[in-house]
Order: C-alpha cells, then sequence, then structure tokens
C-alpha cells in the first residue's frame, strides 16, 4: 500500500514538472496552446468575462514566469535603491499589472493558433529566446519569449511583441513616474493604473 | 515634378544620411528631442480625441465591413505596386515579382477593389522608408510629425517618395484629392480602433509605449522579421541580495 501511495505522489509531482520540464520551445507552445484553447472554448470568457481571463492568466500562466527577474528588469537601476518593504510592493502591483496586459491582449483571441519559429540557442544553455507566430488570417505576429532555466525548470522573464521587449517598454515608462517621485510613485501608479483596469472591464 | 522639387527632396535625403548618425544622444537613446516630441504628441491626441476617433467610429459602425474592406483593398493595392518597386529597389528580385504579381491581378481581376489574390500572395508591405533603411541609413532620431504621428528622420524625409505612390498622388482637382485623402485617413484610424482602445487602458505612458512600439516595428520591417540582436542592457540584472518573491 505504502508503494501505492508513493508511486500516486510521484505521479502527480510528476505531473506539475512535466510542463516545464521539457525543452524551452516545446514548453512554450504548449502553454501558449493551452491558454488559448482555454480562451476559445470557455463560454463566460467568449462572452466577455474578464475577470475569468485574469484568474486562467494567474493560474496557468504566472507559475511559469520567474515575477522577480522581469520586475528588476522592468524598473532597472532605482530597484536597487529601494526597501524590502517598497520591493515587495511593487512586485505585487507589478504582477497584477502584468495579468491585465495580458489578459488584455485575450481579449482579442478569436481563431488564433500559435506556431514555433526555429529555436537559435546562443551562448548560454539556461537562457534562450523563443520565437512564436501568432496566427491567424492576413500577417502573423510575432511574439517571442526569454527563458531561463533554474536547476530543472524553465521560466518565462520577457517576452516580446513585434520587436518590442516589454522590459524595454516597461522601463522607458516606468522611468517618467521614477524620476517625479522616486519607487513610491511608481507603486501608487501601478495601484491607481491596475483599480481602473479592474473597474472598466470586469 | 519640377526640378527644384526634385532637388529639396535629394537635399533631405543627404541631410538624413548625415544626421542619421546624431541619434544616440539625450535621455532615452534614439529620442534626443523628446520634449518637443511629447508636446506635438499631445497635439495629435487631441487631434484624435475631436476628431479622428469619432469620425472612424461612426465609419465603422455606418459601413458594413464588406464596404469597408473594398475601400481597404483599394488603398492596399496602390501600396502592393509601390511595395513591389521598393522590394526592387532593395535587391530582392524574388519578392518584388511576387507583389508585383499581386498588384496586377488585384487590378486586372478584381479591378482593383478585391483583393483576387489574398493569402495565395502573402502581402509584404515595403516603404521608402524600409529601402532607405536596408540600403544602410540608420533610422535618426524619432520624431512626432503634426497630424502623421510616429515617424524618424530617415522615414519623414521618405515620406516626399512614399506620397507619390498613393491613389491621392494621382488625381488633379485639389478637393478631390483631399476628400480621398481623407477616405483614406479614416480608413486607417478605423482599423486601428480596437488597437488604440487596448493601449489607451493599458499604458502608464502613452507617448513612450507609441514610440518604442513603433521604432520596434520600423526595425523589425527594414530587417524582414530577422533585426540583429540587440544585448540586453547589462545594469539591470537582479543583484544577489533582493529580496525574495
Amino acid at each position: 500500500m505504502f508503494r501505492r501511495i508513493a508511486l500516486g505522489l510521484a505521479m502527480c509531482a510528476a505531473q506539475a514538472l512535466a510542463l516545464a520540464d521539457t525543452a524551452p520551445d516545446a514548453f512554450v507552445l504548449q502553454l501558449s496552446t493551452e491558454v488559448i484553447d482555454a480562451v476559445k472554448s470557455d463560454q463566460a470568457i467568449q462572452a466577455g468575462d474578464v475577470a475569468r481571463i485574469r484568474s486562467l492568466v494567474d493560474s496557468k500562466v504566472v507559475p511559469h514566469v520567474n515575477l522577480q527577474r522581469m520586475v528588476v528588469k522592468s524598473v532597472g537601476p532605482p530597484w536597487r535603491s529601494a526597501s524590502p518593504e517598497q520591493q515587495k510592493r511593487l512586485t505585487e502591483e507589478f504582477k497584477t499589472y502584468l495579468i491585465n496586459t495580458y489578459a488584455g491582449a485575450l481579449t482579442q483571441v478569436k481563431d488564433q493558433s500559435v506556431k514555433l519559429r526555429p529555436l537559435r540557442t546562443g551562448t548560454n544553455p539556461n537562457e534562450v529566446v523563443v520565437g512564436t507566430d501568432v496566427v491567424n488570417k492576413g500577417e502573423p505576429l510575432q511574439l517571442d519569449y526569454r527563458l531561463e532555466k533554474t536547476g530543472d525548470t524553465w521560466r518565462i522573464y520577457d517576452f516580446n511583441v513585434v520587436g518590442l521587449w516589454a522590459t524595454d517598454s516597461f522601463r522607458n515608462q516606468f522611468a517618467r513616474d521614477l524620476s517625479a517621485g522616486g519607487i513610491d510613485a511608481l507603486i501608487d501608479r501601478l495601484t491607481e493604473k491596475n483599480k481602473s483596469l479592474a473597474a472598466s472591464k470586469s | 515634378m519640377t526640378a527644384r522639387s526634385t532637388a529639396v527632396r535629394w537635399l533631405l535625403v543627404a541631410a538624413t544620411l548625415m544626421l542619421s548618425g546624431c541619434a544616440t544622444t539625450g535621455g532615452i537613446r534614439g529620442d534626443p528631442i523628446e520634449p518637443v516630441n511629447r508636446v506635438v504628441f499631445e497635439f495629435n491626441e487631441g487631434l484624435d480625441r475631436i476628431v479622428l476617433k469619432p469620425v472612424a467610429t461612426g465609419y465603422q459602425a455606418v459601413l458594413p465591413q464588406f464596404v469597408r474592406t473594398t475601400i481597404e483593398n483599394f488603398f492596399n493595392n496602390f501600396n502592393d505596386g509601390w511595395s513591389a518597386i521598393n522590394h526592387l529597389l532593395q535587391g530582392k528580385p524574388a519578392a518584388a515579382l511576387e507583389m508585383g504579381m499581386r498588384f496586377s491581378a488585384n487590378t486586372v481581376f478584381g479591378l482593383g477593389f478585391v483583393d483576387v489574390a489574398g493569402a495565395g500572395i502573402e502581402r509584404r508591405p515595403e516603404d521608402f522608408g524600409q529601402t532607405l533603411g536596408r540600403w544602410g541609413i540608420g533610422p535618426g532620431p524619432y520624431l512626432v510629425l503634426p497630424v502623421v504621428g510616429p515617424s524618424t528622420l530617415r522615414d519623414t524625409a521618405a515620406l516626399a517618395l512614399d506620397w507619390r505612390a498613393i491613389p491621392e498622388a494621382f488625381v488633379e482637382q485639389r478637393p478631390e484629392r483631399w476628400a480621398l485623402g481623407s477616405l483614406h485617413v479614416i480608413s486607417v484610424r478605423a482599423g486601428l480602433l480596437a488597437t488604440t482602445r487596448a493601449l489607451d487602458e493599458l499604458a502608464l505612458d502613452k507617448y513612450s509605449l507609441v514610440r518604442d512600439g513603433y521604432l520596434a516595428r520600423r526595425r523589425m520591417l527594414v530587417y524582414d522579421g530577422n533585426p540583429p540582436d540587440e544585448p540586453e542592457p547589462s545594469d539591470t540584472e537582479p543583484s544577489e541580495d533582493s529580496a525574495p518573491k
């Protein structure tokens, strides 16, 4: 009996890790396809329930994102002069903002499918850029991801839409609030933006 | 085209060649005249809010999709012809031939209004700005043009030629040319309504997002989807003592 329990536990763990423990491009393709399929098949989402998309993103996508690295990259040098308390608050608001951004993009999903572009490996075996094309009718939309490997799992720490890396865009946008009022100003701005996004759509 | 206006055009291109190296100073890389650009951007936003967006929204509400698609096809077809020429100027004869076929098929069989080529021949738009980029001319500083919107020094110089390849350029009478031009603007604006709505909601700094998006897109277009990799900025990686999640 003990062996059966152990086997069951091992299978659960294997399931959870299985997604991220594959090659990075296979992982990205599987994750993107799962998310798009979930959006397409969910009646409530197709009817316009944005809160549901947000919780879908939170449960399906966020666990595979290296939030820490992403927020540090998006804030830039001012991050180092922030207190641990500020960093924690900023990371929380940034996470909500990311979810809102991604959910906003997913509301546009109708008949899209995802195709991988050939993987180009660089000099670092623990970091890779995976390129995908989001295909509908007309020109495909280029969507790339930067992933890093910690242990056995790959996690996303940046994404690129038609040539623009999200962290570069955030860094430039955040710069205005940071130079006006420092980290606190940025936290307030993000909190306010998240509130208005939650109010307008759901 | 008079000799003087030709000379002015080539002077513009020469100026672009000389000034395109000057894009690396200023606060944000590539945007040395940001304060000025922001002012023009606000003006354009106001114009958009008061005139363009309402008219484009009405256009979208009143005209059925197939009418709007037909209008779009008309302008796209001219664009396909100009794209073929640019592919050739960039030394891409195969692409030039394809786009040329697209243009002929749509003009002859689609009478200029129906996209007969459809998805069979992929649309690969090229403008003169991309051609200049392919020839090695860097974009130069980011510029926000009044009414026209985001551009770069190189692309602005190229507009002089691009604007001779649109249907409006072939209309003799002033009022008709303006009418056609307005239709062109509204048609494009209506196509972008969903995107701009999303941008308005999400952006913390819309000026910055539009600029970065525009510059990234131009880079992608010049290199046809395969830009040379840019190194990641090194001072933005987490340090050892950053707070745990």
